[in-house]
């Protein structure tokens, strides 16, 4: 799955998560950018995240997330790993 | 993971306009109440489930009624985190015909919000406290080999839950909802752990026992969320990383299941849970067709895997039955024949006996639920329809969507525990009036008749989207049309056999004309559901020789759109008048009057039953029916000259 993708994928789950259809998915996007998007929220997120690209995350992966850019690269990282398995 | 419990598999998938369809009831003039409990009654996952929530706190918000949906206030105490939980919780609840409203207070203040006189749950005035407490709550000491310190350690918790039970009645005199602990999975010794006094799931195992006995003596109620997490698996229950994250006492892919069962233990509560079960019978109370397949075709018996899976389905109706769920049928048959099954199979488990209302007939089931309903003077919301095929499940559910009705999966052997998965029959006391309830409807009902239909059936035909495929007979088709023509009993006209060279040589015939038809709606591709063999008469004339269709797709005018293929062709081949019969035997009775039905005239009746029929293809004009058709393969008349 290439960046482009897992961009649009994520694009439909904030859509989902934030019940919100005007947020721009982009590498810069953080929580402070967004409303409601608290700590709950947030697990939501990365549950929906999980389950939508089938991959399970570490604490620490969910910890070191700063962005969005942060997220696409570790989704990145995960199918990429999922594949050569 | 177990897909049935995980995903809910016992209701439809949501709609893919879910979230338009949710928005556009904000603005809708319609029942709210009633709109919000058909998209509740999806599976829908957390963030479905959330968004439904938010809907139905905004209309409470703006004072919207929320009608006919019952209110109910829950205080929920816990210590885990249950912001995911407690939307799911509202959302559900509306699935059951339940407004709930959810008192939370701060994380983790069991005890001082159950035990202080004004605190925000006792203040609240709640229906039901819901004491949402994981094995993490309670002061488990590890006590091994030492009976008497783990039987103290298990009366400590016990004593525990009575203190907040106490004080919650006292002081807001609310109905306590206790919930079993699901026992960790982390073994000690392992199996030794089941065994020896004062390991953790010795200790559990124990508390569980008690509190059971507790509450069948108080009068609260019992959440068996133990009994759940071992349905779906303790591995998969426990997730450890989400405790550590968020302190989620369970996964979070459990929380619309666990969220289902908080929904149906209230809707109990109110005493709104379902008191009817209506069963199909070809195929969900017997394997086969009885129409078809006879009595000695049918599968019902013990030590064949197929015939198990409908028995394991008696078994479960007999069981609930004993518990005072009342049984009726609601079949698409000739009634004796519905009926030999029950009177003359050994190998049966539920007998005529057992049933309150037999309704079979030829009418469509939103009709036959409707007078099941009336003969038994209960309403729809306590009626729950069992039946294998997803076209008759979607016509009950548009027309009587009060009516709950299980999807079901392919394999019979998963079709009683998807019932029971279902929870619509959930209870949170028993009487010894109960065992007596099914019985006592049963003196009252008797047979209805039915004649007046219900609601739009063609509105939910076009819904169908069917497309209707006619092709002359081919190799390809052939083996199914002799299994057909050797088979069908029921709508069959003539019941001629034929053998598989014969069928070859009507096939090969240019003055023979046929027809295999196919069907493909929503639910999937039906096959080859009718065959037609014309024979030519006099001079212009086709006689039907054979015509016969499955059962399957009964009451969707397929007939109809078979006589307009039939006309077309013979109209291209310059016949001026097609001629039928119908050859009564013991099982095609549904058919006497097909050719009445279809507009041709009886022109003689011979013999026992036997009539001839015929039509005038310049002015014939069959109904048509809202479904797409293609006709392929057909020879042009010019072409056949060639």
């Amino acid at each position: 799955m290439d960046e482009p993708q897992i961009y649009a994928r994520l694009a439909e789950i904030f859509q989902d998560v934030f019940d919100e259809d005007s947020i721009a998915v982009t590498p810069e996007l953080s929580a402070k950018d967004v409303d409601g998007w608290d700590s709950l929220t947030h697990i939501r997120l990365m549950l929906t995240v999980e389950k939508a690209f089938k991959i399970k995350f570490s604490v620490p992966e969910i910890g070191k997330l700063e962005n969005v850019g942060d997220l696409v690269m570790l989704i990145k990282a995960r199918t990429l790993k999922k594949q050569l398995q | 993971m177990n897909s049935l419990y995980s995903e809910l598999q016992w209701l439809p998938r949501p709609p893919r306009e879910f979230r338009e369809r949710l928005r556009d009831l904000e603005n809708s003039a319609g029942q709210l109440g009633r709109e919000l409990q058909s998209l509740a009654l999806h599976a829908l996952d957390v963030n479905q489930l959330t968004k439904l929530a938010k809907t139905i706190g905004k209309a409470r918000a703006d004072g919207r009624s929320l009608e006919p949906l019952v209110p109910l206030r829950l205080a929920v105490l816990s210590n885990s985190t249950i912001d995911l939980i407690v939307p799911a919780l509202v959302a559900s609840a509306a699935r059951h015909g339940i407004a709930l409203e959810v008192i939370q207070p701060s994380y983790d203040q069991v005890a001082q919000e159950a035990l202080t006189p004004g605190s925000k749950v006792n203040s609240s005035k709640p229906d039901a406290v819901l004491l949402a407490l994981d094995y993490r709550a309670l002061p488990l000491k590890l006590s091994l080999a030492d009976a008497e310190a783990s039987s103290a350690t298990v009366q400590g918790v016990i004593g525990y839950l009575q203190v907040l039970r106490n004080g919650i009645k006292t002081n807001s005199n609310a109905v306590c909802i206790f919930q079993t602990f699901a026992p960790p999975v982390e073994t000690l010794f392992g199996s030794l752990d089941r065994a020896l006094p004062g390991t953790l799931r010795s200790l559990v195992d124990n508390i569980n026992r008690e509190l059971a006995e507790y509450v069948l003596g108080s009068g609260d109620v019992l959440l068996d969320v133990a009994g759940l997490a071992e349905t779906v698996g303790l591995a998969d229950w426990h997730n450890t990383q989400l405790w550590n994250m968020a302190k989620f006492s369970f996964s979070d892919e459990l929380i619309p299941l666990y969220a289902d069962h908080v929904a149906r233990t209230v809707t109990a509560i109110r005493g709104k849970s379902r008191k009817v079960l209506i069963l199909d019978l070809d195929n969900t109370v017997w394997g086969g067709v009885i129409g078809d397949d006879g009595l000695e075709g049918i599968k019902v018996a013990q030590g064949d895997a197929t015939g198990e899976a409908y028995l394991a389905v008696q078994r479960l109706a007999l069981d609930l039955r004993q518990r005072g769920i009342v049984l009726a049928v609601s079949s698409k048959n000739t009634d004796e024949v519905a009926r030999a099954p029950f009177e003359q199979h050994p190998e049966m488990l539920l007998k005529l006996d057992h049933i309150a209302v037999f309704q079979a007939n030829w009418n469509d089931k939103a009709t036959n639920i409707q007078a099941i309903a009336e003969e038994l003077s209960l309403g729809l919301d306590a009626m729950v329809f069992l039946d294998d095929n997803p076209v008759e499940r979607g016509l009950v559910r548009t027309l009587l969507p009060q009516v709950a009705v299980p999807e079901l999966p392919e394999e019979a052997a998963y079709y009683a525990r998807t019932l029971t998965a279902g929870g619509y029959f959930e209870a949170v006391a028993f009487a010894t009036e109960d065992l007596k309830r099914a019985g006592f409807y049963q003196d009252n009902a008797k047979r209805a008749n039915l004649q007046k239909q219900v609601g739009s059936v063609d509105a939910y035909l076009a819904s169908l989207d069917m497309t209707i495929t006619f092709q002359p007979f081919d190799a390809t088709g052939r083996a199914r049309i002799v299994q057909l023509i050797n088979k069908s009993n029921q709508y069959n006209l003539t019941t001629r056999r034929y053998t598989d060279p014969e069928v070859t040589a009507a096939e090969n015939d240019p003055e023979v004309f046929t027809l295999q038809v196919r069907l493909a709606d929503i639910f999937g591709d039906n096959g080859m559901i009718s065959v037609v063999i014309c024979r030519p008469g006099e001079a212009g004339v086709w006689d039907i020789d054979t015509w016969l269709m499955s059962c399957r797709v009964l009451g969707r005018k397929v007939e109809h759109m078979v006589l307009r293929e039939i006309l077309e062709h013979a109209r291209a081949a310059g016949v001026h008048k097609v001629t039928g019969t119908y050859r009564p035997t013991d099982r095609n009775k549904l058919v006497v009057d097909h050719y009445a039905r279809l507009g041709f005239e009886k022109v003689m009746e011979e013999g026992p039953g036997l009539t001839r029929w015929e039509l005038l293809v310049e002015n014939a004009d069959p109904a048509n029916a809202p479904m797409k058709v293609v006709s392929q393969g057909f020879v042009a008349k010019g072409e056949s000259l060639v």
